[in-house]
């Protein structure tokens, strides 16, 4: 049985899996309900200065897949909508109570250094196992000065973070957003003020739809909209390339990463700690399907660790950083060409109309007596693209088969065809 | 079209649309979503070339999916105005769903194209009629009989300029939609409903109770009309040349369904109590020995002189057979019908049956079963009214059809099951009228119409310009 326990820049929890600062983690009630479910940690909702944030009435919209499953989540709601002396004395009262567990709070003020102070000393005094800093939230509190204003400026960054490990001895995580051109900018910035690891992704700026009928996005408060900020399914890519770019970057690798972005499962979770990340969060997948989620995802990830025999996170925490590389790095000697599987070929010719119509003429089509058709690949004309392999409905009939070259590796610098290559 | 079911029923008759609610409910909304997502949009898809009336399947799916009935809707009645009664009656098991790539995965589970096909249709939204009429030919064209092939025949003619007269023997259009389909296929008045949306169109004027051969001649017709479309559909009845058989108790099955399906109340129909015999193995057989079960009648059997291989009732017809607890019988030949001495039925009696060299034997063993009713559904025959003077060429007991369902008489075309093309279903009817029209249309007006060489979507530039309307 593997062992899934964490030691997260010196904060201990039982598992991987926390929750995101978000609504799951507005107040001891539903943290508590977290924990009992079997949540290794959480991070409380965002704590800001009194007078507490006032939220609107209708905040959250969706956008569904096929099946009328929520594959993007995006919500308009502020910070925390409770004054901080109740905040601070339920995160004091749970703590004691749930000592293995994980609690990290999440802090956004304005940058003022004395704001900083007088919070970082409340927090510290409820015994929180850390701070993590919301320079990401990407609706509302920007446009006060908050949030994803100063997450998008590397020199605030640096400059609350210093603040921070100066006037606490928690561990202290920056919240990155993603709503930035080079997400390694303020991640540089971040590890140059002492953070002790980052988290990201935030949200991203979002309008999920436009209701056609009432000619405004979703949520709508009296007709009108906002963007709000996106998270579930849909924005696991862009966090898991982010996440690859700070645990790739020369200056900040090693840095702890706590992964966010669309984790549901035991396998997302899985590819966020094989490129790097320390910890990761949780928050979509928790609102529509509720806590009990994290059984089936501790239960996954140990029963893959075991068949791979790690024996603990670490063991393959990282692993797939070195196979990400830059695209000029990648073999030009390299060769697949799609292969199509007749005995499973259910003949709906989608590989065909795909590969006709938008890339490189590469598959044939056959017109039987019965009416059926067959279809072949043009080995010459096979780019090795995937496309084909991606519009196939069925598992295993198209696969992307190598083929030897017989050159050795050699990437686009040393290719003669690259009029900018490296002479060697 | 639009479902309006707000028609105040009476008890009696809310009572038996009780007992023959739909066989198939519609989708919700979020079935058609979920069920839309399955289809794979299929690059030259079997689906459609199983269709008799070549609907171009995966693009009303496409439309269900993104929300769009109205277009859905118009992509089906482009190629089938009765789109809403075939999503109903079609064996889609045996067209369109039997093509679908998706049986060939593990699940084996077709798109379920045909109810699709039914919530498009229903809920579908038109101001007004969906086609507009091309402009006028000045043509004007003779349709005989207003059931499914007639009644296609008159709208495309009716959609590409001409005008149309349809001469009906009963008092409603519509034909085996309103006579004879099970009354769990076919519910709430649907027929009656899709006739009133064929009409809707305009340039089409129904003669009702105006029978060919009675009050029309089909020499008198070319005389007055342009052209003139035969679809007569089937008048007469096999016989099981058996003594007794005109007893009253020994019924012709679509007499019956003819009469349950016009019926208000209960009490106008007899309903054997205990027992009833059906013999055949037709799609009518089965509906008829359902729609018994549903009527009350304790004891259906279903008596058929070869095996399940050979009926011509579609696997999942007999499923439904089976799922009212009709007792099939195979390889059972009727013998007699049994009479006590006051003339009534008391039973039948059957010989076993084998198959040797090919030939069907009567074997040894030899049965009785009791019932006090007998239902004849041992196939259907065109009678082609004796008094005309003027008739086209029969073969195998049915028109004969050329190319363009032209028949063997100059400017006289015929489809529907009066024909002897195809399975005499509902869809190949539609398309048959439909063929026809499209063939008149372009004899008749050769100068305005662009030919055209395929058969699948036979549209010319005046269709195109109606139907982008």
């Amino acid at each position: 049985m593997a062992d899934l326990s964490i030691d997260f820049v010196g904060i201990k929890s039982p598992n991987p899996f926390w929750l995101a600062s978000a609504p799951p983690t507005d107040k001891a009630y539903n943290v508590e309900r977290a924990y009992e479910a079997g949540w290794g940690g959480v991070v409380w909702k965002t704590l800001g200065e009194d007078p507490a944030a006032v939220n609107v009435s209708s905040r959250y919209s969706a956008l569904y897949d096929h099946n009328g499953d929520v594959s993007g989540f995006n919500n308009i709601e502020l910070i925390t909508d409770r004054s901080l002396e109740i905040n601070l004395r339920e995160i004091t009262e749970v703590k004691k109570r749930w000592p293995d567990r994980a609690l990290v709070v999440s802090l956004m003020m304005p940058c003022e250094e004395q704001v900083w102070k007088r919070i970082l000393k409340l927090v510290e005094a409820t015994g929180a196992d850390g701070v993590e800093l919301n320079f990401g939230c990407p609706h509302g509190m920007p446009e006060r000065g908050m949030g994803a204003a100063v997450g998008q400026v590397p020199e605030y960054v640096e400059m609350v973070t210093r603040w921070c490990k100066q006037h606490s001895n928690m561990p202290v995580i920056v919240k990155l957003t993603p709503n930035i051109t080079d997400v390694r900018l303020p991640a540089r910035a971040a590890k140059s003020g002492g953070a002790d690891a980052v988290s990201l992704i935030n949200t991203i700026n979002s309008i999920t739809g436009i209701d056609l009928d009432a000619m405004s996005a979703r949520p709508m408060v009296d007709g009108k909209s906002t963007h709000g900020g996106y998270c579930g399914p849909a924005v696991k890519p862009i966090a898991l390339s982010m996440t690859s770019e700070i645990a790739r970057d020369p200056e900040t690798a090693g840095l702890p990463i706590s992964g966010i972005g669309g984790i549901g499962n035991w396998k997302d979770a899985a590819e966020f700690i094989a490129l790097g990340a320390g910890s990761v969060q949780v928050c979509t997948a928790a609102m529509i399907y509720g806590f009990n989620i994290v059984e089936e995802m501790k239960e996954g990830l140990s029963n893959w660790m075991d068949s791979k025999g790690y024996e603990n996170i670490n063991d393959f925490k990282g692993l797939a950083v070195p196979n990400t590389t830059d695209w000029k790095k990648l073999n030009m000697n390299y060769k697949v060409v799609a292969t199509i599987d007749e005995g499973k070929c259910i003949g709906c010719g989608r590989c065909y109309q795909a590969c006709e119509d938008t890339s490189h003429q590469a598959i044939t089509v056959t017109s039987n007596d019965d009416g059926t058709n067959t279809f072949g690949i043009i080995d010459d004309n096979c780019v090795g693209c995937n496309l084909c392999e991606i519009t196939c409905p069925v598992d295993d009939c198209i696969t992307m088969d190598e083929r030897s070259t017989g050159q050795p590796y050699m990437n686009w610098m040393e290719d003669v065809r690259n009029p900018h290559r490296e002479e060697a | 079209m639009n479902m309006d079911n707000s028609v105040n029923y009476s008890q009696q008759q809310l009572a038996l649309n009780q007992m023959f609610k739909d066989i198939n409910p519609a989708l919700s909304a979020r079935q058609a979503g979920i069920e839309s997502s399955r289809c794979y949009y299929c690059y030259d898809a079997p689906c459609i070339k199983a269709c008799p009336s070549k609907i171009n399947i995966p693009s009303f799916i496409a439309s269900i999916h993104a929300d769009d009935l109205t277009g859905a809707a118009k992509t089906i009645y482009k190629e089938n105005i009765m789109g809403g009664s075939c999503a109903r009656v079609c064996p889609t098991e045996i067209l369109c769903e039997q093509a679908c790539v998706r049986n060939k995965e593990e699940e084996k589970a077709p798109v379920r194209i045909g109810l699709l096909q039914r919530h498009a249709t229903d809920n579908a939204e038109f101001d007004g009629h969906p086609f507009e009429r091309a402009v006028s030919t000045g043509k004007r064209i003779a349709v005989v009989g207003a059931g499914p092939a007639g009644l296609s025949c008159a709208h495309r003619l009716s959609l590409l300029g001409n005008d149309v007269d349809v001469f009906e023997a009963e008092d409603k259009a519509g034909g085996l939609n309103e006579y004879g389909i099970a009354k769990y296929k076919l519910t709430e008045n649907f027929a009656q409903k899709e006739v009133d949306f064929i009409l809707s169109i305009g340039g089409i004027t129904v003669h009702y109770e105006t029978a060919l051969g009675r009050d029309i001649t089909l020499d008198k017709l070319k005389e007055d009309f342009d052209a003139v479309f035969l679809s007569i559909g089937l008048q007469d009845t096999s016989s099981l040349y058996l003594d007794n058989e005109d007893n009253e108790m020994v019924i012709n099955s679509v007499d019956y369904i003819k009469e349950l399906r016009q019926a208000t109340d209960l009490k106008q129909l007899d309903i054997p109590k205990d027992s009833a015999v059906v013999i055949g193995a037709g799609n009518t057989a089965i509906d008829i020995a359902c729609q018994l079960k549903r009527l009350g009648t304790e004891e259906v059997t279903l008596v058929y002189r070869r095996g399940e291989e050979q009926m011509s009732a579609t696997k999942h017809e007999q499923q439904i057979a089976k799922n009212h607890q009709v007792r099939i019988k195979t390889w059972s030949q009727p013998e007699s019908i049994d009479v006590d001495d006051n003339g009534k039925v008391t039973g039948m009696s059957f010989r076993k049956t084998y198959l040797e060299d090919g030939k069907l034997k009567g074997g040894d063993v030899q049965f009785d079963v009791a019932c006090s009713a007998i239902f004849k559904a041992v196939g259907q025959k065109m009678a082609y009214p004796e008094t005309e003077q003027l008739i086209p060429t029969i073969s195998n007991g049915k028109i004969a059809t050329f190319h363009n369902q032209l028949t063997s008489v100059d400017g006289v075309f015929a489809g529907g099951d009066c024909t002897g093309v195809g399975q005499d279903l509902t869809v190949e009817a539609v398309q048959q009228g439909k063929l026809a029209a499209i063939a008149i249309n372009e004899q008749l007006n050769a100068s305005i119409a662009t030919p055209t060489t395929s058969t699948i979507a036979p549209i010319n530039a005046a269709l195109n310009k109606a139907l982008s309307a």
